[in-house]
């Protein structure tokens, strides 16, 4: 198990990680997720050993690899940009590890051979990186950081620079690759899809901290932060007053008085906000939610329509613009805390 | 391409030079070490309407090379600084026309080693030894009076010489020590000079600023072949004024190398007659007074007055070494080789 | 690879027309007045002596030897340094990087001055030891051995490896190195498999230059070496010019030539084997402050080099243009110096009212003037040359070898030819940028065309497909990479010019004198206070080129329109 505790880093004088800990199992592909700037490719630097954190240590299976040297360490590195070596083939790429492990020949040339067939490149291995495609290089990125069977395996953004279609093929395969290997990963990215495609488990990191933790469906349903809410984008956020009522308290917004899901106001009166899930309302026509059509959007399963009075929600039809349209709450508001 | 290139470059090159073209333009080549008072410039263009340009063309050898090269189509109208050992090579090549200058009569014969008068003397200038006065002086150094003196063994490992295959004082010298000892008597000289711990460089700056102990390199050296004028220049030159010349040359007999400089008028020429007034006014006494300060030679002509400072610190050697232009030209090759394999290998 | 299409091979053509000005240049600055005066001068009957041969295969063999030591030499200190450069942060790393650039452009007869006031039998280090150790002669023996050419050769040329390497190091990814050390590779393994392959164009280009400055080499081996070493440039300068033996000379310079030639086409061979095109980027992301203490160890021991090899011997000329030997010349003992501003006071002053008098500021306006002209010329002529020497091709590669040409013409042949082509035009101040260019030309190119091969065409084809025209695509993707390499190029001429006296002996009037010409006006004649001001104006040059190289460094663009 990889053990990252407490690390603490400044970029510039700013503080950008300010005592971060998790753990990564083998076997498991936790995903640090967290918009730019947020020091998510630091601290996989961290663990790498490429930057040296001011506090905090690194322990594998126990053993205090802070200070270890970055080759020492046996972890992989796929980098946004993949890195290859321009001067060497695919095959020279995909063996570069294991030549500087000290791997015979042969042995070097069996195991390229295995991972570069796990990575749907047989064939490729006299050809020069450079005249590859971007899914290629990424393939190639991918089994040269495999190849040498690493403990831990990292990817920085590794599906940033390929289109969608070629990102959602590759995380499939990616996915099964990581599944099939026991190797503990560690993905970065900024996109939410993709981290909840890959992930095991899911780190938001913000503020120089890890502000949620919790498997994909966990952070979903349950942000736990008007933060992780609105980064996420789970919904509309709704402000008001919060009012004790009978059974459960309700919010009071401009647009109307809504339930609210949380059992009691913590101070009745003040300002909070909730969430108002694009799928927790329906067209009705009493509904008591009323309001024109600003814009449509097709999105595939259904129709992203937003109003004038700044709600967005999913019709299974398209509306008008400049239509009225009435809807209705199926479920109660989701609270939200701070 | 080239026919067209070059002549259109040429025609935007002149355009650029000449600008409003009222006085001829006389055109003087020289070497580099060349230099004349402004006034005495102007004092001559004014007296002839003429505008005299100087083209600086590289040191002694290099300069002779152009004016060789050039000479169908001559850069110039009057060539000056060939000294005598080049002169035999300068004549064989035709680049002078004859001018007997009527000044030429007040010249002393000696100094007119070319009897067609195709080159015309201007100055001389002796190359001695020059040695550190206070050295000999704080040693208690008795001053080596012939060149035989030099391969004493007190005197080990004390001189400084330039290479004569590429410094014109080194090969002057070397010449010294041909006429003094005859060929090939020179070379059993300069093996003993050799054994004794001669010091040779390749060029005088080197040998004058770096190795030579009485100049402002403080050099290890205290004895350099220079020229006889390099005394007064080091009293005219020095940093805080001086009563006494730090250096002095050894004059004995035959240890100097009398080099004296020619100008002529170069074949082709397009003002003949400025070029020859020109020619007359480097021998007349105006310019022969001028020069000793600005080149640190002396003038040919012995009615012009030495400056104060040459007459106190330069010493004329009453017996320099000399030889036959022709037999330099003919043996130039044959003793710089024979030296370098005695000295250098 | 498939056959190219008509289009293509369309396009090639009409990219090698841009090599053509610079070709109609060469041809007409170069290959005719040297053409010119090999064929006046050269001499069958010469080949047929026996003593011609050995003294040609003496001087070849000499030259070689020590081009390749002398090579060898300054990539086991410019190599470091182009590291030191390239990788870290530290105080007054601009100023460094200028001043490595000053020996460039320093007159040799100043150079020797400033190494023998340190390392000659009186120079201070002599000086120090024989009282530290109470010893009567000299222990360290420098003036006048093979040692001397080898460490003047080290100080003037350092700087073309610092230049050319450290450009492509600032621009390599730094993910291929760290990918590389994910892998397993320690610091040794990834400078061996990674960096150093990635750097061979540079490295390549960097050492044929250093090897034909070396080869060429003239003033040091003249100045320092003394008269037992003689490399075919001292041998072609002595036979024609001071024996007047021009069948000889012209001889010995074609076999210069030769060389030259035959080096520069194994050059143009082996490159585009090696040339890999990589993604660049911005200098910043290889930048950091030394941190490890071994980074810290390197940095000391660099910076202690820098100042013993570089530094020290800088110093001791505008040391000596403020000091003045107290009184008691030719006094054996020690050595006293006093302050003085009389040099350069009296560089204003025209004492002897000479007509030939260099007034400092004219001389200094001179060589700007000389400078920037040959700047502006080597780079138009350059660029487009380099862009269409970038695309491969059989007369890419011919031309490519051409270019190097002039760095292998003896200076001295090269005058002589000039003045036959050009007769009376020779006299013309024009032709000084003119031959300065000659020179820089080679540099420029050699600067510019790593980059260019290494821009990966994907690149411009990316930017075409967002809808750039042609034009565009070039302005927004190459030229930002172009930019620095131009720098470092224009750095290069500007550097060239400068300190070019060769041509300038040959070809400048004395109307226009330029610094170097005149500090040996002079050097050329005795007295102290001749020498006082040859020290200043040296040190007048040296200011000049640190501040030229410092502003055109300055032109750098802002980092975000770079990548």
């Amino acid at each position: 198990m990889l053990e990252v505790v407490n690390i603490h880093k400044t970029y510039e004088g700013q503080p950008l990680l300010t005592g971060v800990s998790f753990a990564v199992a083998r076997g498991e592909t936790v995903c640090l997720l967290g918009p730019s700037g947020s020091g998510k490719s630091t601290l996989l630097r961290i663990v790498a050993g490429l930057e040296e954190a001011e506090e905090g240590r690194v322990y594998w299976e126990g053993e205090d690899i802070t200070h270890v040297p970055p080759h020492r360490r046996r972890m992989g590195m796929v980098f946004q940009d993949y890195a290859l070596f321009p001067h060497l083939t695919v095959a020279e790429n995909v063996a570069f590890g294991l030549r500087m492990q000290g791997w015979s020949p042969q042995d070097q040339r069996a195991r390229v051979r295995e991972v570069l067939e796990r990575v749907r490149l047989s064939g490729f291995e006299n050809r020069r990186v450079t005249d590859l495609s971007g899914g290629e290089q990424q393939r190639v990125a991918l089994a040269r950081a495999l190849a040498p069977r690493p403990h831990v395996l990292m990817l920085d953004e590794p599906l940033g620079a390929l289109d969608r279609a070629l990102r959602e093929e590759l995380l499939e395969e990616l996915r099964g690759i990581l599944r099939a290997s026991d190797v503990a990963a560690i993905y970065v990215t900024h996109d939410q899809e993709e981290a909840a495609a890959v992930a095991d488990r899911i780190l938001i990191l913000h503020g120089g901290k890890i502000v949620r933790e919790g498997t994909p469906f966990e952070v979903w349903n349950d942000p736990g932060s008007l933060w992780v809410a609105r980064f996420l984008g789970v919904g509309n956020i709704l402000f008001g007053e919060c009012r004790p009522g009978s059974g459960s308290p309700a919010l009071k917004t401009p647009l109307g008085v809504f339930p609210l899901s949380c059992p009691h106001c913590h101070e009745p009166g003040t300002r909070i906000a909730a969430i108002l899930r694009p799928s927790a309302v329906e067209e009705s026509a009493d509904g008591e939610i009323r309001s024109r059509v600003a814009d449509v959007l097709f999105q595939r399963e259904h129709f992203r329509v937003s109003l004038e009075n700044g709600l967005y929600v999913f019709f299974p039809r398209a509306p008008q613009i400049g239509e009225t349209v009435a809807l209705r709450l199926r479920a109660p508001l989701q609270c939200v805390g701070e | 391409m080239r026919k067209i290139f070059i002549p259109l470059l040429l025609g935007l090159l002149v355009l650029t030079a000449c600008g409003p073209r009222q006085p001829a333009t006389l055109t003087v080549m020289t070497h580099d070490s060349f230099a004349a008072s402004e006034e005495v410039i102007r004092a001559f263009e004014q007296e002839n309407n003429v505008k005299v340009t100087f083209l600086a063309s590289g040191d002694t050898g290099t300069a002779l090379n152009k004016a060789i090269l050039s000479k169908d189509a001559p850069l110039a109208d009057v060539f000056y600084g060939v000294d005598n050992t080049f002169l035999s090579r300068a004549l064989e090549a035709g680049i002078f026309e004859p001018y007997a200058s009527p000044l030429l009569k007040d010249i002393p014969q000696e100094f007119q080693l070319d009897p067609e008068s195709r080159a015309l003397p201007v100055d001389y200038g002796d190359v001695c030894i020059n040695y550190d006065k206070a050295y000999f002086a704080e040693h208690n150094l008795p001053i080596p009076q012939r060149l035989e003196d030099l391969t004493r063994p007190e005197y080990r490992g004390l001189l400084v010489v330039e290479n004569p295959a590429t410094s014109s004082p080194g090969l002057a010298f070397l010449l010294a020590t041909v006429a003094h000892f005859g060929d090939p008597g020179y070379l059993d000289f300069w093996r003993a000079l050799r054994e004794n711990g001669v010091v040779v460089v390749n060029d005088w700056e080197t040998a004058y600023y770096t190795n030579f102990s009485g100049s402002s390199g403080k050099g290890p050296q205290p004895m350099v072949v220079s020229y006889g004028s390099s005394p007064p220049a080091e009293v005219i030159f020095a940093e805080q004024p001086l009563e006494e010349a730090p250096t002095a040359s050894l004059v004995g007999p035959n240890m100097c190398f009398r080099q004296v400089e020619f100008v002529g008028v170069l074949k082709g020429t397009k003002h003949r007659d400025l070029a020859r007034k020109f020619v007359d006014f480097m021998l007349s006494v105006r310019f022969q007074e001028d020069m000793p300060l600005q080149m640190f030679v002396f003038p040919v002509n012995p009615q012009a007055k030495l400056p104060d400072a040459f007459v106190q610190y330069a010493q004329i050697p009453e017996q320099p070494a000399r030889l036959d232009p022709a037999l330099i030209a003919a043996n130039r090759e044959k003793w710089i080789q024979a030296w370098t394999e005695t000295v250098l290998r | 690879m498939a056959n190219p299409s008509p289009k293509r091979r369309a396009r090639e053509r009409a990219a090698s027309l841009l090599a053509l000005p610079a070709t109609l240049f060469l041809a007409v600055f170069f290959v005719l007045p040297l053409a010119r005066i090999l064929l006046y001068a050269l001499d069958g009957r010469l080949l047929l002596q026996a003593d011609t041969w050995e003294r040609v295969g003496r001087a070849l063999g000499f030259t070689v030897y020590q081009a390749a030591l002398s090579t060898l030499l300054t990539l086991v200190v410019g190599v470091p340094l182009a590291f030191l450069f390239a990788r870290y942060e530290f105080p007054g790393k601009r100023l460094w990087r200028a001043l490595l650039a000053v020996p460039f452009m320093l007159p040799t007869v100043v150079v020797a001055a400033g190494f023998n006031a340190f390392l000659g039998d009186r120079g201070w280090l002599n000086l120090t030891l024989m009282r530290l150790l109470g010893l009567g002669a000299p222990p360290v023996r420098f003036t006048g051995t093979l040692t001397a050419i080898l460490v003047a050769h080290v100080f003037y040329n350092t700087t073309l490896v610092v230049r050319l390497l450290a450009h492509a190091l600032e621009h390599l990814d730094p993910h291929l190195e760290q990918a590389a050390r994910m892998l397993g590779a320690d610091g040794g393994k990834v400078l061996r498999h990674v960096t150093l392959p990635l750097l061979r164009p540079s490295l390549l280009a960097a050492t044929a230059l250093v090897f034909l400055f070396d080869f060429t080499s003239f003033g040091v081996i003249l100045l320092l070496g003394g008269p037992t070493f003689a490399t075919l440039e001292v041998e072609i300068y002595v036979q024609g010019m001071h024996l007047l033996n021009l069948p000889l000379a012209a001889l010995l310079s074609v076999v210069q030539l030769l060389c030259t030639a035959a080096l520069s086409s194994l050059y143009s061979h082996l490159l585009p084997r090696i040339v890999t095109p990589f993604s660049l980027r911005p200098a910043e992301a290889n930048l950091r402050a030394p941190r490890r203490w071994g980074e810290k160890l390197f940095l000391l021991s660099s910076l202690a080099l820098l100042v013993a090899l570089f530094l020290v011997p800088m110093t001791s000329v505008p040391f000596r243009s403020v000091a003045r030997l107290e009184a008691a010349r030719g006094e054996r003992g020690e050595v006293r110096y006093g302050l003085t501003a009389d040099y350069y006071r009296e560089l204003f002053l025209n004492r002897r009212s000479s007509l030939f008098y260099v007034p400092p500021l004219a001389a200094a306006r001179n060589s700007l003037a000389y400078a920037l002209a040959t700047v502006l010329l080597s780079m138009a002529l350059g660029t487009p040359a380099a862009i269409a020497l970038a695309r491969r091709g059989q007369v890419a590669r011919t031309l490519d070898a051409l270019f190097m040409l002039p760095l292998g013409a003896s200076a001295v042949t090269l005058g002589l030819g000039f003045l036959m082509v050009f007769r009376r035009a020779v006299t013309s101040p024009w032709l000084v940028p003119l031959a300065h260019t000659l020179i820089a030309l080679p540099l420029v190119i050699r600067t510019l065309q790593p980059a260019l091969a290494s821009i990966p065409p994907r690149l411009q084809e990316a930017a075409r497909v967002l809808g750039a025209s042609p034009w565009r695509a070039w302005w927004t993707v190459e030229w930002p990479i172009l930019w620095r390499a131009s720098l470092a190029a224009a750095t290069f001429a500007f550097t060239v010019s400068l300190g070019e006296f060769g041509a300038t002996l040959l070809l400048a009037r004395p109307e226009y004198p330029t610094l170097p010409v005149a500090i040996y006006r002079f050097l050329s004649q005795p007295g102290g206070l001749n020498y006082g001001q040859a020290m200043a104006m040296t040190t007048i040059l040296m200011a000049f080129t640190t501040g030229g190289i410092l502003l055109i460094e300055r032109l750098r663009p802002p980092a975000s329109t770079e990548f």
